[in-house]
């Protein structure tokens, strides 16, 4: 907790102060919340303890009317003290909720920090049960937990463990990686097509069932910043990833399309034609917001991985100041563009104490804190204006059409405090 | 194992934050893994408080638990003594941190801190959150009740009770207080402690000088009441005070044990609520078929106030504590 601050050198972009302490930061159960959401013929069910239930619940907004596509196998002391054998529980749990459910086509089962620590090998379990369920179910699993995965890395370790049971194709193909609102999806889709791109996959896709096929032919394009375990599985199928910006903002989402079109051989004039139309309509609409945001200063603490590309585009795009930006892990080669586009001398953090990180917000009084909810509220009642991270993990913020949207999750709070005479 | 798709409690250590929260100048120091600080959020979003809960979590993570999470622990503590100077500390461990058995409660008394610290034993994998709170709170009490300070003599002045149950993140706990008290004062009672909600170690030390107590909520605040009447000999009122009839058999107990007359008040009528009821646009309520479910408390009370107080038909009553499930 006492960990020394130690500034790493970096050689492309300034020093990254690393911490290491209380770290406020979700697990990567939390991911359940939305991929359950998108992959539709999906389950997740989480081998854990209470606590992994409430959080999840807690985590989901609270209000679940109709029954969800997660739950949780609560571990109970029957099974770590061994009178129960927690392989035989599992396995009755399972056929349980597959009876009730017998719309599940695909399972995860879910690690959890309990799990992990009595050592209950979900890999084995999910290869038993699923030669007893096949053809009907498949049988996957990962690791949400804790110790060993901080938020959006139990989306990149769920969507790792995809990539084995994708088929083997030497079809040229462009995979969009990582999950993105519907609405961005189709949008994406549109415009690879009119790019002249045509063979057009996702991971994850709506369906399980329906993921793209991969070889040494697939190119893929990382959507999301924190897929590390993910862009690694992939190569080591074969695919090559295409190294860009992510896609937010007009520079990020340019770059980002425009390293496809280079990849699949697009002449660089028909793609200037093609997002034209879309730059100039994001570019008005970030103008909007541009006045508000301009000469504010802004402070990451760490949450989602999205820092830093988030961080990237309110200071190139909307002239904010970058206090500190925090991130929970810097993944250096996914992040080398990124890291270079960044003003010069920007401070990054990588790790966590939160209560040092809080020092720092309090002695800066940033006109805008990005942090987790459970540091907004109690910062809006020092007097200090913040934006809730968890809502730019859940909101369309990705690509041309979203980019003012995007500003406008930052413009709100500070609206929102000018207009308010309570 | 239990296949849940929804749960009504969260795990005990949620329960000893929710009276750690309610308290001041009490630090939770929690040995748990990286991400169950999502606990925060119920009382920073859920409850909306201004502060965060005060919790000192160990946060360790997997390459902590080949080396010392006992040392990772033990630095939290100095750490957040040092930092938030707490009055009282509780220590524990949450569900993943049972498991690594690294013994808080030992490690902690050979730190031999400057403040009094309090171990909890919560077993996660068998009990729940109202448990928890229960179980905090009468370790508290237990630790920090003052067996030196008793009753004074009662000549001269003003019955005066202890107010045990309400918490952070209780259902209108807040107002219950606000409500109560307004209403022991019209009786002519003051009250000495409100605990665990807004009290400090200084007032959990003076709760035997209270002629009895009144449990708002057993669920959190029956063990700690069961204690004070072994220690101190303070009778306890059990009636919870919703709906108009409960309310007047709350009065009336309260009364008789605080010596004070309940008759005068009691003719003043307490509510409209009656009249509401006999009013004939009422008459559409009768028979409704009601089917309650809730904490023991409230799902007990709202079933008295729908079938003798609305004219409903209670068909079916349920809680999720099984503790008070008769």
């Amino acid at each position: 907790m006492n960990a020394p601050l130690i500034p790493a050198a970096l050689s492309d972009c300034a020093p990254v102060l690393k911490e290491r302490g209380q770290r406020e930061v979700f697990c990567g159960l939390t991911g359940i919340i939305w991929l359950h959401r998108k992959m539709q013929d999906a389950f997740f069910l989480v081998v854990g303890s209470r606590t992994c239930a409430h959080l999840l619940q807690s985590a989901a907004g609270v209000m679940i009317f109709a029954e969800p596509r997660f739950a949780t196998a609560i571990m109970e002391e029957r099974d770590l003290a061994g009178l129960a054998d927690a392989n035989e529980e599992l396995v009755r749990i399972v056929d349980q909720l597959l009876a009730r459910r017998p719309e599940i086509k695909s399972l995860f089962l879910v690690g959890s920090c309990p799990s992990e620590v009595i050592k209950l090998d979900l890999a084995k379990a999910a290869q038993r049960l699923g030669a007893k369920h096949a053809p009907q179910v498949r049988i996957l699993n990962y690791s949400g937990s804790g110790i060993e995965t901080t938020f959006t890395e139990g989306e990149d370790a769920c969507l790792a463990s995809l990539v084995p049971v994708m088929l083997e194709s030497d079809a040229r193909n462009l995979l969009i990686v990582g999950s993105l609102p519907d609405i961005v999806e189709d949008q994406f889709r549109r415009l690879f097509a009119e790019l002249g791109i045509r063979n057009v996959g996702l991971l994850p896709e709506r369906a399980v069932a329906e993921l793209p096929g991969v070889g040494p032919n697939t190119r893929f394009l990382l959507a999301q910043p924190f897929l590390g375990a993910t862009g690694a599985a992939l190569e080591a199928r074969g695919a090559v990833r295409i190294d860009a910006l992510f896609p937010f903002g007009v520079e990020g989402t340019t770059d980002w399309l425009c390293a496809a079109a280079d990849a699949f051989g697009i002449d660089q004039a028909h793609v200037d034609a093609v997002l034209r139309p879309y730059r100039e309509r994001a570019s008005t609409a970030l103008a909007h917001h541009r006045e508000r945001l301009s000469g504010r200063s802004i402070f990451f603490m760490p949450d989602s991985q999205l820092e830093v590309p988030l961080a990237r585009f309110l200071a190139n795009e909307l002239g904010m100041n970058l206090i500190e930006v925090g991130t929970p892990y810097l993944h250096r080669q996914h992040m080398a563009q990124e890291l270079a586009a960044l003003p010069a001398g920007t401070m990054l953090s990588e790790g966590q104490d939160v209560d040092r990180q809080l020092d720092r917000v309090r002695e800066a009084r940033p006109d805008l804190t990005v942090c987790g909810l459970g540091l907004a509220n109690p910062l809006e009642a020092e007097g200090l204006s913040t934006k809730w991270a968890i809502e730019l993990v859940f909101s369309p913020i990705h690509g041309f059409d979203q980019a003012g949207d995007l500003a406008e999750l930052f413009a709100r709070p500070l609206r929102r405090r000018d207009v308010l005479r309570v | 194992m239990q296949l849940s798709v929804w749960t009504y409690e969260g795990p005990p250590h949620v329960g000893a934050m929710r009276v750690a929260t309610a308290m001041e100048g009490v630090h939770y120091l929690l040995h748990a893994p990286q991400g169950d600080t999502y606990a925060d959020l119920l009382f920073t979003m859920i409850e909306r408080r201004g502060k965060r809960p005060p919790v000192t979590y160990t946060t360790f993570q997997a390459r902590d638990l080949g080396k010392d999470t006992s040392e990772l622990f033990q630095t939290a503590a100095r750490d957040a003594i040092a930092r938030f100077n707490p009055d009282a500390m509780i220590v524990g461990a949450s569900c993943t941190a049972e498991l690594i058995q690294d013994d808080p409660a030992g490690l902690i008394e050979k730190m031999g801190l400057p403040i009094p610290v309090i171990p909890l034993e919560l077993p996660s994998y068998s009990r729940k959150e109202h448990w928890g709170a229960a179980e905090t709170f009468y370790q508290i009490v237990r630790a920090l009740a003052d067996k030196d300070r008793r009753v004074t003599d009662k000549a001269g002045r003003r019955p005066l009770v202890n107010l045990l149950g309400p918490t952070a993140l209780g259902f209108r706990h807040r107002d219950d207080v606000a409500e109560i008290t307004s209403l022991l004062a019209k009786l002519g009672i003051d009250i000495n402690v409100v605990a665990p909600l807004g009290a400090r170690a200084a007032d959990i030390a003076r709760l035997g000088e209270a002629d009895f107590n009144i449990v708002l909520y057993p669920e959190t605040g029956d063990l700690a009441a069961d204690y004070l009447k072994r220690t101190f000999g303070q009778p306890a009122v059990r009636t919870i005070p919703i709906g108009v009839g409960a309310t007047q058999d709350f009065i009336r107990e309260v009364a008789a044990l605080a010596g004070v007359d309940p008759e005068p008040m009691l003719a003043e009528g307490l509510s409209r609520l009656s009249w509401w009821s006999r009013s004939i646009d009422s008459n559409y309520l009768t028979g409704k078929r009601v089917f309650i479910f809730g904490d023991a408390t409230h799902a007990v009370a709202a079933a008295r106030v729908a079938s003798e107080e609305l004219g409903f038909k209670v068909v079916g009553l349920g809680c999720y504590s099984r503790e008070y499930a008769r």
